[in-house]
C-alpha cells in the first residue's frame, strides 16, 4: 500500500463519495446515477472473464462507501471506450469517462493491480505515441506480444502471421518500424512542448485539489 | 357560415379531450356561456381510444356517456369540431380569437346510417386505431363518437368514391361543396387542454420500434385488447398474427432521459401493470407478462393495485431497463440487458413488446398564438405572464385520466373568475 493510498483513506475517513468526487476525474458524476442498469446492458465486453463489477455497480459501491471494494475491482480496467453507455445513460452520466477517471486515480494512488492488461496497454501506447507523435504499430505490438515472456510472444507472433504479411502487402504495415523507421510527426518537439505543458497544467489541477 | 354566439363573458375551451370538456361542463354548469374547440372530428380525446381505466378496470366510454349526456343537456357549450385555433389577440377579459374549421362534407342531417361508408372503396389509414388498420374514407371515427355523424376524408373529394358517398346518402347529409373557413370569435379567458401525444417511440432507436413489427406502444396495445379495435379485441401481434402470450413490458420507454422526455410521465407504470390484467383476461394462465423496471411509480394510492399484480404468479417484474431489443429467427423481439439484482445478463425472447411510451404534451413545437410560459419539457405553466389563459390536464404536466379532470377543474374555476370580473365591470 502506498502513502498516498492511506493518506487520501485518513482524509476522507468513510467518505469514498466524496474521495472520488474530489479526486477522480468526472467523479462528481457518481451521485446522478439512477440504478437503470442501461449501461450494464449494453456494454459489448458482455462482462467477460475480469468483469467483477459492472459501472452502475460500482457507482453504488462508491456511494455505499465500499472502498476497498472499488480499490480492488477491475471492472473499470475492462472498458473499451466505446462510449454505448455514455451516449445512451438517461442521466447523460459520461459513463466511459468516470471509469477512466476512477481507475486513473487507483493508478495514481498506487492501487491499481501489477500487470493488468488493458492498463498495461494504455501505458506501452502513450509511451509508444508520445515518442515520435505517431504510433509505431510494430514496436507496439512487440511488446504487447512478448509482455508475458519470450515463448508466448513468438506463439503470438507465428499466430498472427498471416494478418501481419496481409497489413504488409496492403501497405498498412511497415515492417522497417521495427527499427525505429516508419511514420513519424512531423514537429516531435512541437508535440513534446505541448504534452510537457499539458502535464504541467494538470499537475497543477490534482496539487490544487490535494 | 358557422355561426358562433360569444362575447367577453364567454370560456373558450381549446381541446375536447377528458380536461377540455371537463373544464367546459364545470363552467357551463355554473352559468357561463361556453365555446368548446375540438381538433378531431369528435370529442373525448385520447381518453376514447384506451380499453379501460386504472384502476377500477372499467371503460371509458362509461365515464364519457355521463359527460356527453351532461353535454347534450346544456345550452351554454357549443361545440366545434375539426377546428383549430390558429390566432390569439387581446388580453385577459377581451381575447379575439380566430378558429379555422375544417369541412367535415357532413351536414347535421347525418343518421349515421352508414350507407355512404359501404358506398366508398377507398381505404385511409385508421388514425382512431393508431393507424393499426384500415378504414373506408367515409367513416364515424369511433362507436362513441360525439357529434354522431360520418366524416368524409378530405383525399376522396373530387373523385368518383366522392360521388358515391352522395348518392347512397338518403338524407341529403352529404356536402361535397363543403370548404375550409375561418371565423372569429370573443372570449375573455381561455383554458388550453389540447393533451399530449405518446412519444415518438423510434427515436429510442435501440428499441427497433420501426424496424421490429412485433415491438408496439402502449397505446396501440390499448387498441389491440379493445373489442372494438382493429383486432376484435384479440391480443395478436402484428407480424404474423399469432397470439402473443408471452408479453414483455419495458417501463420508462423515453421518459425519466434527458436524451428523450426529462419528466416521469407518472401513468405508465400504472397503464402497464392494468395491462398485465389483459394479458390475463385474455389467456388466463398461459398469458405471461414481463415487466421491466427501473423502479415502479404507482402513484398516488395505488400501490395496492401494484401489491395485487405482483401477487399475480403470471406477472414477472425485473429490474432493469432493457438495453437493446433484437428479433429471433422466428421474429420474436428479444429483451437484451442486465438484471441489477444480482447483475444477471438476459435475452429473453418474448411474442411481443409492449413499449411504455410516456408523454409529451401537444403544445410543445406547435405555436400557442399568445404568450404562455410553459416548463422545460413544453408543459404549460401556471404563470401571471399567462393573463387570461389557464393550462388544463395533460398540456400542464403528465398526469392520469383522474388527475386531468381535477386540473381541469382548477383551470375552469379560474376562467370563471375572469369572466366575473368582466361581468361585474359590464354591469
Amino acid at each position: 500500500m502506498s502513502d498516498l493510498n492511506q493518506e487520501m483513506a485518513a482524509r476522507y475517513k468513510n467518505n469514498f463519495l466524496k474521495e472520488i468526487e474530489e479526486q477522480a476525474e468526472m467523479g462528481e458524476w457518481v451521485k446522478m446515477c439512477m440504478q437503470c442498469g442501461l449501461c450494464s446492458g449494453s456494454c459489448p465486453t458482455n462482462f467477460h472473464s475480469g468483469w467483477d463489477h459492472p459501472p452502475q455497480e460500482i457507482f453504488m459501491l462508491i456511494r455505499a462507501g465500499k472502498r476497498e471494494e472499488v480499490l480492488n475491482a477491475q471492472g473499470m480496467y475492462m472498458c473499451t471506450s466505446c462510449y454505448n453507455c455514455y451516449v445512451r445513460c438517461p442521466r447523460k452520466v459520461p459513463v466511459t469517462h468516470v471509469m477512466h477517471g476512477i481507475a486513473e486515480y487507483a493508478y495514481r494512488i498506487g492501487r491499481a493491480p501489477k500487470n493488468q492488461p488493458t492498463m498495461h496497454l494504455s501505458k506501452t501506447f502513450w509511451t509508444n505515441a508520445t515518442k515520435h507523435g505517431r504510433v509505431n504499430e510494430v514496436q507496439l505490438t512487440q511488446s504487447l506480444y512478448f509482455k508475458d515472456g519470450i515463448g508466448a510472444g513468438i506463439k503470438k507472433a507465428m499466430e498472427m502471421q498471416k494478418e501481419a504479411l496481409g497489413l504488409v502487402k496492403a501497405g498498412r504495415l511497415n515492417p522497417m518500424e521495427a527499427l525505429g523507421m516508419g511514420h513519424k510527426c512531423k514537429d516531435v518537439k512541437g508535440i513534446h512542448a505541448m504534452l510537457a505543458k499539458a502535464e504541467e497544467l494538470e499537475a497543477k489541477n490534482k496539487a490544487a485539489k490535494a | 357560415m358557422t355561426s358562433v354566439v360569444a362575447t367577453n363573458q364567454t370560456i373558450l375551451v381549446v381541446g375536447g379531450g377528458i380536461s377540455g370538456m371537463t373544464a367546459a361542463l364545470e363552467a357551463a354548469e355554473t352559468g357561463k356561456q361556453v365555446v368548446l374547440v375540438e381538433k378531431n372530428p369528435y370529442l373525448g380525446g385520447r381518453t376514447v381510444q384506451l380499453y379501460r381505466y386504472f384502476p377500477k378496470m372499467c371503460h371509458p366510454t362509461c365515464g364519457l356517456e355521463i359527460n356527453l349526456r351532461r353535454l347534450k343537456a346544456n345550452p351554454r357549450i357549443q361545440v366545434l369540431t375539426l377546428a383549430e385555433v390558429t390566432g390569439i389577440s387581446g388580453d385577459k377579459g377581451a381575447y379575439s380569437v380566430s378558429v379555422k374549421l375544417k369541412p367535415r362534407y357532413v351536414n347535421s342531417n347525418c343518421t349515421a346510417c352508414g350507407e355512404c361508408g359501404k358506398a366508398v372503396q377507398t381505404e385511409i389509414a385508421d388514425e382512431f386505431n393508431y393507424n393499426l388498420g384500415k378504414i373506408k374514407a367515409a367513416y364515424l371515427p369511433s362507436n362513441m363518437a360525439y357529434p354522431q355523424r360520418y366524416v368524409i376524408d378530405p383525399s376522396i373529394i373530387g373523385t368518383p368514391d366522392a360521388e358515391r358517398a352522395k348518392a347512397a346518402c338518403k338524407y341529403d347529409a352529404v356536402n361535397l361543396d363543403d370548404r375550409e373557413e375561418t371565423i372569429s370569435l370573443n372570449a375573455g379567458a381561455i383554458v388550453w387542454a389540447t393533451g399530449w401525444q405518446p412519444y415518438a417511440a423510434e427515436k429510442i432507436v435501440y428499441y427497433g420500434y420501426d424496424r421490429f413489427p412485433n415491438v408496439i406502444t402502449n397505446v396501440e396495445f390499448e387498441r389491440l385488447a379493445d373489442p372494438h379495435g382493429p383486432t376484435g379485441g384479440k391480443i395478436l401481434r402484428p407480424s404474423d398474427g399469432k397470439e402473443a402470450k408471452n408479453v414483455a413490458f419495458i417501463q420508462c420507454a423515453g421518459s425519466r432521459d434527458e436524451n428523450h422526455l426529462r419528466h416521469c410521465s407518472r401513468f405508465c407504470c400504472m397503464g402497464s401493470l392494468k395491462q398485465t390484467h389483459y394479458v390475463q383476461e385474455a389467456y388466463g394462465d398461459e398469458g405471461k407478462s414481463t415487466i421491466y423496471y427501473i423502479d415502479i411509480r404507482a402513484i398516488d394510492r395505488f400501490e395496492d393495485f401494484y401489491q395485487k399484480v405482483k401477487a399475480n404468479p403470471n406477472v414477472t417484474f425485473v429490474k432493469s431497463k432493457v438495453a437493446r431489443i433484437t428479433e429471433d429467427k422466428a421474429g420474436n423481439p428479444v429483451c437484451n440487458g442486465v438484471n441489477t439484482e444480482g447483475y444477471i445478463r438476459y435475452a429473453n425472447a418474448h411474442d411481443l413488446v409492449v413499449l411504455a411510451v410516456g408523454m409529451e404534451p401537444s403544445v410543445k413545437g406547435v405555436q400557442i398564438p399568445a404568450e404562455v410560459m410553459s416548463d422545460s419539457s413544453g408543459f404549460i405553466m401556471a404563470d401571471p405572464a399567462n393573463a387570461g389563459i389557464f393550462g388544463a390536464g395533460c398540456a400542464t404536466n403528465a398526469l392520469d385520466v383522474n388527475r386531468a379532470v381535477q386540473s381541469a377543474t382548477a383551470a375552469a374555476l379560474r376562467a370563471i373568475q375572469v369572466v366575473n370580473k368582466v361581468a361585474r365591470a359590464e354591469a
